[in-house]
């Protein structure tokens, strides 16, 4: 009774069906637990966190430089900025708005670098559906290669204040 | 089915540490109930029923916000409105319950004295003072920061504050439980080792005590900030501290509601553990392994690797997760071989049918226990896999997650034993009960109901935590597409039905606790408790009566599982490349 002090040798190994469920479930941990590593050396979508300190205000910057280099037209009076295959592209999420509008290339790997110049944000692309944190004083970089064309919206999924519906960007890709 | 008691097969216990007069032989069970234990039982409950019911309240206007077609709140009281339902549920009538729990499964099964009613009293009051901040400081608007008031976002200093005084609380009253093992082994109370229900209880309060001690690491500096004294706090510090009381809390949970699940598998049908050892090993591993797991809440966050990720995910997590499937195990089949030796043998499932549905304190353990395992734990884990959290993260999917572990699971679990509480302790009768008999359905339904079309709404790409998703005003424009938007009206039906089985609760324990006729001198009548099964020392002998239903029950959850589990990584490997 498990409201009752258990017999004084309560400590015994289980059988029947308990212990072949035991070995069941122990050995479905073992599959989940492989898993995550595999995916990480075999698999194309890996969060690898791999992210920089950076002061706000020099991040703003380097967005400014960036956009200043390969802006290629506006949107919304929004910058569209074009940045090479393979090289760096920028993003800064702020209160409330993702700056600039990125425009990249189908197939196509770009290190883009997200960071926030005040409060947390989420950046979330849609209808894509990934999302990531982001923080100020941090400078997350995604090595995101675009797998489809088309034009992409990104929201912010963490609360950044009442303006937070609010912070909409897009992401236009090429074939 | 006529009521029973079961004292007369209770083992012969040793005299407890009670002083003359504080101590009362339960009418129905036979168990010594320490009085002063008793009271604060009682307060700590009705506290956790009154914030049930404002997070309630808040619960539905939450729902109809977020139904475009209703959108019923401003923005401004939709996030007020969320920073006090996650608080006032998750932390105050969470907490509340827990610590209601612990003063019975301490003192009661343990046949001794509570520790002391001093530190309870300040235990209780620091509690109440500080959740009443904390709901002040809310509904004044002056900290629309969420419960998790991630920094740099700030809040008043007495939203802080608040916390910290009810964490203050909490962490007392835990050591009150403390105090009370100590005295019971030193004066001899019991025999042997402690119950398992007790055990269990006691793996919750450890953890516990972890969990708010993260609480104090998160929120002394942040509340310092608040005031200007300490210059900035770093974000990505702040949220591993802040999940290591938010996740750690999310463990005590679990743990209290497998105690209740095991208890009230006794109560309701006689149930006996197929093994203690393994039982409690499980509930040692949760103790070992949890802590490390709330990683899972920074699988898509900067400034911590992947390696770390990882590691404590899939090693701590998983051996977690093993535990909780041993106690889905182990709870259904100790129900099957009770059932099975007292008659009910038919095919695979006659035990099951035959099992006492018509008793709230059944059906809602029982709900409780599907609706968490195949509800909650699988999406648990699916969405805790590092990778796959990419397509997850503040997404709906992520409410829709917890409201089928901590409110379908653990709320329900705790509602199923307050058809107990309200008859043992408060010693009153429940009025319509058959009110009482559909209550555990309306709510267990709809909270599932509502949970699967936010996991929907979320795998559509719906954001959680956010007031428009039609995004009017934005300067670019955005959306979601017609699915979208039926699963959030489906979410908004659900939470209805899930909200009128939570008023329909407080209706009901707020008539039998004020209005109830009284029990006191004489066994509860409402719903049977079991005679124990096996009352003479030996084990029911599950080899012999075998558990096959439990066992087809534990593969079909398995493999729901696995499906659900490569699906996600299918759908995973097609979106967008990333390193
Ligand atoms: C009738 C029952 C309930 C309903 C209908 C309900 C509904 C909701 C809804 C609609 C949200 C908002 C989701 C969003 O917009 O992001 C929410 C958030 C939440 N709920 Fe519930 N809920 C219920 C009970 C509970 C209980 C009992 C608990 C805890 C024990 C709980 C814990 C939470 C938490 C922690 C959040 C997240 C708050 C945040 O994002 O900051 N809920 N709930
Ligand atoms: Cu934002
Ligand atoms: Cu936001």
């Amino acid at each position: 009774m498990s409201i009752y002090s258990p017999e004084a040798d309560w400590l015994r190994p289980p059988h029947g069906a308990e212990r072949v469920w035991i070995g069941l479930a122990f050995t479905w941990c073992l599959v989940m637990f492989i898993a995550m590593p595999y995916w990480h050396f075999y698999g194309k979508q890996n969060s690898t966190g791999e992210s920089y300190r950076v002061q706000p205000g020099a991040f703003a910057q380097r967005v400014q430089q960036f956009v200043a280099t390969h802006r290629v037209g506006d949107m919304n009076g929004i910058p569209v900025v074009e940045p090479p295959p393979g090289s760096d592209a920028y993003l800064q999420a702020q209160m409330w708005s993702w700056y600039p509008i990125l425009k990249l290339r189908k197939g196509q790997t770009y290190r883009v670098h997200i960071s926030s110049i005040d409060l947390q944000h989420g950046f979330s692309l849609q209808p894509i559906n990934m999302n990531f944190q982001i923080l100020p004083g941090y400078d997350h970089v995604l090595t995101l290669t675009p797998t489809s064309a088309g034009e992409f919206t990104i929201i912010c999924n963490e609360f950044c204040g009442i303006g937070h519906h609010l912070m909409t960007g897009r992401i236009l890709v090429d074939e | 089915m006529t009521t029973s008691t079961i004292d007369s097969d209770i083992p012969s216990r040793p005299t407890g540490n009670h002083a003359p007069g504080q101590v009362r032989s339960c009418d129905t069970t036979g168990l010594p109930v320490c009085l002063t234990a008793q009271r604060f039982i009682k307060l700590h409950a009705v506290v956790a029923i009154v914030f049930l019911l404002i997070g309630g309240i808040g619960a539905i206007l939450l729902a109809l916000t977020r139904w475009p077609a209703v959108h019923l709140l401003p923005a401004e009281w939709y996030y007020r409105i969320l920073t006090l339902h996650g608080l006032d549920m998750l932390i105050v009538m969470i907490l509340n319950f827990e610590i209601a729990i612990l003063y019975f499964v301490g003192p009661v099964l343990l046949n001794s004295r509570l520790f002391s009613a001093k530190l309870a009293w300040i235990a209780f009051l620091l509690m109440l003072v500080g959740s009443v901040i904390v709901n002040v400081t809310i509904l004044a608007g002056t900290s629309d920061v969420l419960m998790t008031s991630y920094v740099p976002l700030q809040a008043h200093p007495a939203f802080y504050l608040g916390l910290i005084i009810t964490a203050v609380g909490t962490l007392l009253g835990v050591f009150n439980y403390f105090g009370t093992l100590y005295i019971a082994m030193r004066d001899h109370t019991y025999e042997g080792s402690v119950p398992l229900v007790t055990f269990g209880g006691t793996a919750a309060a450890i953890i516990a005590v972890g969990a708010l001690l993260h609480g104090a690491i998160a929120l002394v500096p942040t509340w310092l900030w608040s005031l200007g004294l300490i210059g900035s706090i770093d974000p990505a510090w702040y949220r591993i501290a802040w999940w290591g009381l938010g996740h750690m809390s999310q463990q005590v949970n679990v743990c209290a509601m497998v105690a209740v699940w095991y208890l009230l598998a006794t109560i309701t049908t006689g149930a006996k553990p197929l093994s203690e050892a393994v039982c409690r090993g499980a509930f040692v591993l949760y103790i070992l392994f949890i802590n490390l797991a709330s990683a899972h809440h920074h699988l898509v966050d900067p400034g911590v690797g992947a390696a770390w990720k990882i590691w404590n995910s899939g090693y701590a997590m998983y051996l977690a997760v093993l535990a909780s499937m041993v106690h889905g195990f182990t709870v259904p089949a100790s129900i099957e071989v009770a059932m099975r030796s007292k008659g009910h043998t038919r095919g695979l499932f006659g035990w099951l049918i035959a099992a006492p549905w018509s008793n709230p304190g059944f059906s809602g353990f029982f709900l409780s226990l599907v609706i968490f395992g195949f509800g909650g734990g699988i999406t648990g884990v699916v969405l805790g896999t590092q990778q796959i959290n990419i397509m997850a993260h503040n997404t709906l999917r992520i409410p829709g997650h917890f409201h089928v572990t901590v409110v379908g699971g653990t709320a329900l679990a705790f509602m199923a034993l307050t058809y107990y509480l309200v008859p043992l302790i408060f010693q009153r009768e429940f009025y319509a009960r058959a009110l009482c008999r559909i209550q555990p359905w309306l709510f267990g339904g709809g909270i599932s109901f509502m949970a699967i079309a936010m996991s929907f709404a979320g795998s559509f790409g719906v954001p959680r935590r956010h007031w428009d998703v039609e995004f009017t005003g934005a300067q670019l424009s955005a959306g979601f597409d017609s699915g979208a938007h039926v699963m959030l009206g489906l979410m908004g039906i659900g939470a209805i039905i899930a909200v009128a089985g939570l008023l329909l609760f407080v209706g009901l324990v707020v008539a039998a606790v004020f209005f109830g006729k009284s029990n006191a001198g004489r066994p509860m009548e409402a719903w049977h408790t079991e005679p124990p099964v096996a009352a003479s020392t030996s084990e029911p002998d599950s080899g012999q009566l075998g558990t096959p239903g439990t066992m087809t029950l534990v593969l079909i959850f398995l493999l729901v599982f696995v499906v659900y589990y490569f699906a996600n990584w299918l759908w995973l490997s097609d979106v967008w490349q990333v390193r």
